[in-house]
């Protein structure tokens, strides 16, 4: 089964139309889409770095990814709400861009994986956790989010 | 005084030109400067929201700063070496962009920030520094960190954008005036 048929409707829809017609609703879009990105940035990163022992050592990783978790969750929101417009506004170009395709299966691959395993890893009781799991849960959550973040940015210099 | 000469002859060298016309080097230049964003800004978001007193509430001040500011140094550091590449490989385009000027403008303000809070609230921190809600001074330096950072980030996006390149006229005398184009007089 094709996806095509999806994708050529998505690009006939009046949002569609509205965006990429639009001489600057892309452009802003897009910005919201990069502020998004400097905060899911930030609140992976504060987490993952204390699970490999870096960053905010004196807390403990579940203090850490607790206060994290509300700004992880808050600037997925906004990365998906921005992300989905900016798709709309080009999909028949995005179904044939290789980089689109790398950045939603590592999104799928680290939404699911930060939301279930990482979720768990962090918030258990850090003396029933063996340490190598945190490195490894870690160092999976920053290659999953990077293979999103660099696909995306391949998305606009592609085709 | 105009940097336009300087600029023009920063273009015309070899390393400015290959850069320019690479296939990789560029966009992966371009790719490092916008992926450093999650480990610089990140960090100072995560930094300004703890002064503000909406995150890290238990965590001292003082242990942000501390273990955060280097990687925070090490993210500024990648970001002024990309953006000094990036520059150098369109140096008269970008020098007459009036969201670059913006953007300078911003990052020197954004800096004279972090100076002012260095200078009076910071000194004051064994005072506030358990504090889950910060004081008035630090707060405020938190809300304008963020704001001047966000606009950094719009404006540096919208260096990609040709609206008011120079190329393009006619344009409002308040854009060129802005942007420093040269316009023939009619």
């Amino acid at each position: 089964m094709s996806l095509l048929p999806f994708f050529q409707w998505c690009e006939a829809s009046s949002v569609s139309r509205a965006i990429s017609t639009s001489p600057w609703a892309f452009a802003v879009i897009e910005s919201v889409h990069l502020l998004g990105l400097a905060a899911i940035g930030g609140a992976v990163l504060l987490v993952d770095l204390r699970m490999l022992g870096l960053g905010l050592r004196r807390q403990t990783i579940a203090e850490v990814a607790r206060d994290a978790q509300p700004w992880l969750v808050g600037s997925l929101v906004v990365m998906l709400s921005t992300g989905i417009p900016l798709f709309l506004s080009e999909p028949i170009k995005c179904y044939y861009s290789t980089p689109f395709w790398v950045k939603m299966t590592c999104l799928l691959l680290a939404i699911t994986f930060t939301f279930t395993v990482r979720r768990k890893v962090t918030m258990a009781d850090a003396l029933r956790v063996r340490p190598i799991w945190y490195k490894l849960v870690a160092v999976a959550s920053l290659a999953l989010w990077f293979g999103v973040g660099a696909s995306g940015r391949w998305i606009g210099f592609s085709g | 005084m105009s940097l336009l000469p300087f600029c023009e002859w920063l273009a015309s060298t070899r390393g400015s030109i290959a850069l320019h016309e690479s296939l990789y080097m560029y966009p992966l230049v371009e790719s490092a400067h916008v992926l450093t964003l999650c480990l610089f800004v990140g960090m100072a978001v995560m930094l300004d929201l703890r002064l503000l007193g909406f995150t890290l509430r238990r965590v001292p001040v003082s242990d942000v700063l501390s273990r955060l500011g280097p990687w925070m140094a090490v993210g500024f550091a990648t970001m002024v070496v990309t953006g000094l590449l990036l520059f150098y490989a369109i140096p008269v385009r970008s020098y007459q962009n009036i969201f670059f000027r913006l953007k300078m403008i911003t990052l020197v303000l954004a800096g004279l920030n972090a100076w002012v809070f260095q200078m009076t609230v910071r000194r004051r921190l064994a005072t506030w520094d358990r504090d889950a809600s910060p004081p008035r001074a630090a707060r405020m330096a938190g809300a304008v960190s963020l704001l001047l950072w966000a606009v950094i980030i719009v404006s540096g996006r919208m260096i990609a954008y040709n609206w008011f390149d120079c190329d393009k006229q006619p344009q409002p005398w308040i854009v060129n005036r802005a942007a420093g184009c040269v316009v023939a007089a009619r």
